[in-house]
């Protein structure tokens, strides 16, 4: 019962004063420039600080390193696969560029969606050996942000005797480490695949098949 | 499944705690509350040279609004054109053109956070955070300082005597931030950096690609992002430090990122029916506008989930038969960007996780329809103030239909406040429609990128999205340009201040007026039957104003694909 009366209980109070009826300028630009101050700088900086401290990993993009240390990408971030011996991502249309993120933003209606997903869908039917009806959807939808990290078990499966054969592996071992790369297993979410972190582990367990044709030192 | 349990039960579980506090440290009787925030605010009245206890009529309340809101754009319109000579810009950005920064600085001092940039290669550390941050808790801030004004003034269950003033702005705003925002930002941001949203003042990472067939390096752009994100999600504001927003798994990593982020669109708006209840001492009425919302959000929730669990008719018989996943990500998959699209919508928030532009054409009107009514929870303080704005509205409609003089809460409703509260009302379809038929009549200006109907859609949306202060976007759209950032800006500032101010003006005019004394006569606004009346008035108000153009475009895509 007490709650309501306090702003009147107030207002009654500030009824004997003066009533304000002009705001000036002054202090308009003076609370500004102590607000941007603790807003805009003091507090990105107090929480980023103490974000970094407490999580480094996290707080730096969640970097991936490999077995000599050297950072190969980020966790939360798709690279383009072209080669047979690795796992492709879905489609995007920043060319996986965390720099240039967007997603295609084409209508279900337009007809360059129908036109880009026959290309992509013929494509992956003849890389792959099936039929399009057989296609994962998520291997030719575009993701929204255009750096989707994942794919779907079934659109992982999907690649399986491909990426065997290139490495010249057993089909076994290659689900294996699909299995290692699962991600969102717990209670909330549905399970996932990295395909960075998939790819990595591919090149680390069996480094020969890379020999091939990789490691084109850059410049 | 499971996702959409958390973020309801989240919700649910913690707005009522908030709204209990937010009445107890909003309120002006001085407490224990005082003594620990004072330490914070008592310097900011100081080297503000504010008297916080002085209390404002309600011209001075809005005059105060709108300097302080004059300073705001210029500062950040000037941070945006010269962040490339100012500090704390390691990827070497350059300055922004004036007019992409003159619309960045309007559309983030009205609470919108439209982008016509793609913050992530356009903006710098210091652009992001010295004036975006700062204007991402002052703008909801102010949203909500104009509500509890509107409420104090007007609202009061048990007045005492007439009430003059409306209270002190900088007060209000002062508290609001220090004592809600400020510390639920602090925990969401920390939360979000565990779950993997960067924290760092780094410039990008360069690094060498696996498979270097295509690209050989690829840039990761960092920076104090999840501080940003925070109250991007929790300020109804919605301008994300990435282009494509929360779709991002840098500003959205994990299904429980997710989680924390879709339940922060809403957290606030609902707990603010429950401290306005509380303040005020009008259970009943908010419970009813509570109800209302509630319906109203549901019946969207539904049909955009429903709307993305179809499948996009591009891809038939070109894979297996599968929900609409283009503009998706995997791992939320349709059902929690629908939820995502819908909740950001209703809230005026604009942060987005999936693509607006590729969702099925009954997806992507609902969207529409969400922003035209944009009072369902709405934008913090304002998606109430709107609720009034209605209410009085059904106010003078139901006291004619009973034969009454106009009246709500025993005062008076007169030609002047109806004649203002029509013109907040109906500046709405007249700004959008009149700059979408301007824009569409004009080939060269509207950039559509989808064709045909669609197109139509992308323009209305982008109007819409604007004077809701929404932020979110058929982003397909060239809108980068002269003739966007200028038509947006004006639908952005009327959108803003028309409907913020006019209630306030009205509870100002209605309080100096004499009560009547509760009677047989008096209009019982917390009653269902004027609740259902007013939730008639939103609907029939948005339908007459916008389905002639939801025909041309939603409607027109939908049959031509078959659903």
């Amino acid at each position: 019962m007490n709650m309501p009366h306090q702003i009147t209980d107030q207002d009654e109070e500030l009824h004997e004063q003066e009533l304000q009826n002009k705001a000036s300028w002054s202090s308009a630009l003076r609370f500004m420039a102590v607000m941007a101050i603790l807003l805009g700088l003091v507090y990105p900086f107090v929480t980023t600080s103490l974000g970094g401290w407490l999580f480094p990993d996290q707080a730096q993009g969640s970097l991936i390193r490999d077995t000599s240390g050297q950072v190969v990408g980020s966790r939360l971030v798709s690279q383009t696969f072209v080669r047979d011996e690795y796992f492709i991502g879905r489609p995007s249309a920043a060319g996986n560029d965390a720099g240039g993120v967007s997603g295609s933003n084409l209508a279900p209606s337009n007809q360059a969606l129908r036109e880009r997903v026959q290309t992509e869908a013929t494509a992956i039917a003849q890389r792959e050996g099936v039929s399009v009806e057989q296609i994962p959807i998520d291997l030719i939808a575009a993701s929204g942000s255009g750096i989707d990290p994942h794919i779907s078990l079934p659109a992982a499966e999907l690649q399986v005797a491909r990426v065997a054969q290139a490495r010249e592996i057993d089909e076994a071992s290659v689900t294996e480490l699909i299995n290692q790369a699962l991600e969102n297993t717990g209670w909330l979410g549905s399970p996932v695949v990295n395909v960075l972190r998939l790819n990595v582990s591919l090149d680390e367990r069996f480094p020969a098949a890379t020999t091939t044709s990789s490691v084109t030192p850059v410049e | 499944m499971n996702d959409m349990v958390a973020i309801y039960a989240l919700v649910a579980l913690l707005c009522i705690p908030l709204g209990l506090y937010m009445a107890k440290a909003l309120s002006v009787h001085p407490g224990q509350i005082d003594t620990i925030f004072g330490v914070i605010e008592k310097p900011i009245y100081r080297l503000a040279g504010i008297n916080s206890q002085q209390t404002m009529t309600w011209q001075a309340y809005a005059v105060a609004i709108l300097k302080l809101h004059v300073g705001l754009v210029l500062l950040a319109w000037f941070v945006f054109m010269f962040q490339g000579v100012l500090p704390l810009n390691p990827d070497g950005i350059p300055g922004m053109r004036w007019d992409t920064a003159l619309h960045t600085a309007v559309s983030f001092a009205t609470n919108t956070n439209q982008q016509h940039y793609s913050g992530q290669a356009q903006l710098s550390h210091l652009s992001q955070t010295f004036a975006i941050v700062t204007l991402q808790f002052l703008t909801p801030a102010t949203g909500l300082a104009v509500l509890i004004a509107i409420a104090r003034t007007l609202l009061m269950a048990k007045p005492r005597g007439l009430i003059k003033g409306v209270g002190n702005y900088y007060h209000d705003l002062t508290r609001t931030v220090v004592r809600v925002l400020l510390p639920l930002a602090a925990v969401v941001a920390l939360l979000l950096t565990w779950q993997g949203v960067p924290a760092s003042y780094q410039a990008a990472h360069q690094i060498d690609m696996l498979d270097p067939q295509v690209e050989e390096v690829q840039s990761i752009p960092v920076g104090p992002v999840a501080s940003m994100v925070a109250i991007k999600q929790l300020g109804t504001n919605g301008g994300g430090w990435y282009g494509p927003n929360s779709s991002v798994p840098l500003e959205n990593p994990t299904p429980l990122a997710n989680v924390i982020e879709t339940a922060s669109l809403t957290l606030i708006p609902i707990a603010l029916l429950i401290a306005i209840a509380v303040m005020t001492g009008r259970r009943r009425l908010m419970v009813g506008i509570g109800c209302v919302m509630l319906a109203f959000s549901l019946v969207s929730t539904s049909l955009v989930v429903y709307s993305e669990r179809m499948p996009n008719p591009a891809f038939a018989e070109l894979a297996q038969t599968a929900g609409n996943l283009e503009g998706k990500e995997l791992r939320f998959g349709t059902d929690l960007s629908a939820l995502w699209g819908s909740w950001t919508t209703q809230t005026s928030n604009g942060s987005v996780n999936a693509m607006h532009d590729s969702f099925n054409p009954l997806g992507g009107m609902v969207l529409l329809m969400d922003m035209f009514v944009n009072v369902t929870f709405g934008g913090i303080g304002v998606g109430l103030i709107g609720f009034f704005l209605y209410l009085m509205l059904a106010a003078f409609v139901g006291s004619l239909m009973v034969g009454r003089a106009p009246e709500l809460l025993g005062k008076p409703l007169e030609t002047r406040e109806i004649r203002w509260i029509s013109l907040a009302i109906l500046a709405q379809p007249l700004i959008i429609l009149g700059l979408s038929a301007l824009t569409v009549a004009l080939p060269s200006a509207a950039q559509i990128s989808n064709p045909g109907f669609h197109g139509l859609s992308q323009v209305l949306y982008e109007f819409t999205s604007a004077f809701a202060n929404n932020g979110s976007g058929f982003e397909g759209l060239g809108d980068g340009t002269l003739w966007w950032n200028l038509t947006c800006v004006v639908a952005l500032l009327i959108g803003r201040f028309l409907p913020m101010l006019v209630p306030l003006a009205v509870a100002g005019w209605l309080a100096v007026k004499r009560t009547a004394p509760t009677g047989r006569g008096t209009l019982p606004v917390d009653s269902p039957a004027f609740m259902g009346l007013t939730a008639g008035v939103i609907v029939i108000v948005n339908l007459l104003g916008f389905l002639p153009v939801l025909v041309l475009g939603p409607i027109a895509e939908a049959v031509v694909q078959g659903f």
